[in-house]
């Protein structure tokens, strides 16, 4: 069967540092796979070279067993890849409705067209608050982006994502900044997504993130120390060392 | 929101000069319009693309050469010529937006000013085309449906019509998917190419439609004044236009109409009677910049809003 991503042998490096160094990761179709790994471990610089944000030296990413190594971001995209980031990259002087319409337009035709209103278009409208409901915002549609909480913002993030559609999504620190409800409310929504999209995630807090992981890939240093379901990692003698050492 | 209140401010706008009834006040409406939809043609990108061009007057001055050349030189039609130019312009503007979207930003602004003073060198080098520093003069307005625009009523009430056709298409186009788009790239570039958005291509698209208004209100500039200059592809008149959106209010409909109005009314109505009314102007400005830098028309609904709410 094809993996739904297919990390090979990649590298990236920033002058003498070794950001990302021979990585291969295979996950499953399904998979809700786990990216641990003490800070400057080359987490969020793999996810930016999944999504063609940085480019390779050496390697190759396969979407669905399509290359995807060289394609541009917005490319990626429309092979079905998307991601939310650690730091809120969001729409400032957008609502919540037209920020949703954004990421729904980025795989239509009619991004490109100027002469047929869509902002308050009905059809448009009821999908982007049916997105919102997701991840309980659609009371939140009209509301100004400076307008909501930390919490909506991070909830957004990922309504943005699931919006477009994709088959596999890639969350960077979803749970970063949000208090211990907020955590809890973030838990069951990243449950709930169906299984028909793969997830990866990259989370630091521990407790929480190996409740919703199946398989977990520690890195260090950028490279791969250990991988594996969630009792073998937890009980793997390296993953204690690369955090405690470290 | 309920349009009916600015539409009728903008109708009695645009009736004003015909009941002062004076040709004078007449043609400096019509400068007004002719600057508005310049300003606006500018705004796309500096407002709601968030690229700051110095070179937009290319588009402008290129389409209104094109007019007087086709016209005055080549025997062309007014029709013939007038798609000629806007056709001609649009193709410069998809090569210039292709060679300065390669940056954003201060080397964006850079490329644009480098372009456009390129253009401006050239037309004041290339004599034997376009008569350097002497200009080309001599163009007659056209003739439409019968009334003959050289009637500084009728010329008045075309340049309404195009501005109204600008403000309409505007209307839609910042509601539209490409709109939207164009404002997500300004907001968040990175985002947007996650979201499956080819920025770099919005931006073009928008710079191409961009140029093409602007080369609108080029056409009817040449027509208003018979007469054309390098003056008008240069520096000075793309700062003009990008200070008229600064001042009327960037993202606005209503600013670039707003900043064309107290530019020109300097220009035409207080120069009569202040010797120095650049030094005035630039007070203005200044006033503008330190008690509204969001520009006249959103601070003017800020101050309303805060009234309606004292109101209440």
């Amino acid at each position: 069967m094809t993996a739904a991503l297919e990390i090979t042998r990649l590298s990236k490096h920033f002058g003498g540092l070794s950001a990302v160094d021979d990585v291969t990761i295979v996950v499953p179709g399904g998979d809700r796979r786990l990216l641990l790994g003490p800070n400057g471990a080359g987490k969020t610089t793999l996810f930016n070279l999944v999504t063609g944000e940085l480019k390779p030296e050496t390697g190759t990413v396969r979407l669905l067993g399509q290359d995807i190594t060289r394609l541009a971001p917005y490319r990626c995209a429309h092979y079905g890849l998307a991601r939310t980031y650690q730091i809120l990259t969001l729409f400032p002087h957008s609502t919540l409705g037209e920020s949703v319409i954004l990421s729904m337009l980025g795989l239509r035709p009619e991004r490109w067209n100027p002469f047929v209103r869509i902002r308050n278009r009905a059809a448009y409208w009821d999908r982007a608050v049916e997105a919102l409901a997701r991840v309980g915002l659609e009371a939140k549609a009209r509301t100004r982006f400076g307008e909501t909480s930390y919490g909506e913002k991070r909830r957004l993030e990922v309504a943005l994502a699931l919006a477009q559609g994709p088959k596999v999504l890639l969350l960077d620190e979803p749970l970063a900044g949000l208090s211990s409800e907020e955590r809890f409310g973030m838990r069951a929504l990243i449950e709930s997504i169906p299984r028909e999209i793969t997830l990866m995630m990259i989370e630091h807090d521990m407790d929480t993130a190996l409740e919703i992981a199946e398989t977990v890939t520690v890195m260090h240093h950028g490279r791969v120390v250990a991988e594996g379901d969630r009792a073998s990692i937890v009980r793997d003698p390296r993953v204690k060392e690369v955090y405690f050492a470290s | 929101m309920n349009q009916g209140g600015p539409l009728l401010v903008l109708a009695l706008c645009l009736l004003a000069p015909l009941a002062a009834g004076e040709i004078f006040y007449i043609n400096v409406a019509s400068q007004i319009l002719i600057a508005a939809v310049f300003a606006a043609s500018l705004n796309i990108l500096v407002g709601y693309g968030g690229l700051v061009s110095l070179g937009h007057a290319s588009f402008f001055g290129l389409a209104a050469y094109a007019i007087a050349l086709l016209t005055t030189r080549w025997g062309y039609g007014h029709f013939a010529a007038i798609l000629i130019a806007l056709l001609f312009a649009t193709l410069v503007a998809c090569v210039f937006g292709a060679v300065s979207l390669r940056a954003t930003g201060i080397p964006f602004l850079m490329i644009t000013l480098a372009l456009g003073q390129t253009l401006w060198g050239v037309a004041y080098r290339w004599a034997d085309l376009t008569g350097g520093d002497n200009g080309i003069t001599d163009v007659r307005r056209p003739v439409v449906l019968g009334i003959d625009l050289i009637e500084p009523t009728a010329f008045y009430l075309a340049m309404v019509g195009v501005l109204l056709a600008t403000m309409a298409f505007l209307n839609v186009f910042v509601n539209s998917g490409l709109g939207m788009s164009l404002e997500g790239a300004r907001d968040q570039p990175r985002r947007m190419r996650m979201l499956g958005h080819g920025v770099r291509m919005v931006q073009w698209l928008a710079f191409v439609i961009s140029g093409f208004l602007a080369a609108v209100s080029g056409i009817c500039f040449v027509y208003y004044h018979s007469y054309i200059h390098p003056h008008s592809l240069g520096l000075a008149t793309s700062a003009e236009a990008l200070l008229m959106v600064i001042a009327g209010g960037v993202a606005t409909l209503a600013g670039p109409l707003v900043g064309a109005a107290i530019v020109v009314v300097f220009k035409m109505v207080v120069s009569a009677y202040v010797t120095r009314w650049v030094m005035l102007l630039g007070i203005v400005f200044v006033l503008i910049v330190i008690f509204i830098p969001e520009g006249v028309v959103p601070g003017l609904l800020r101050v309303a809003r805060r009234f309606r709410v004292g109101a209440k």
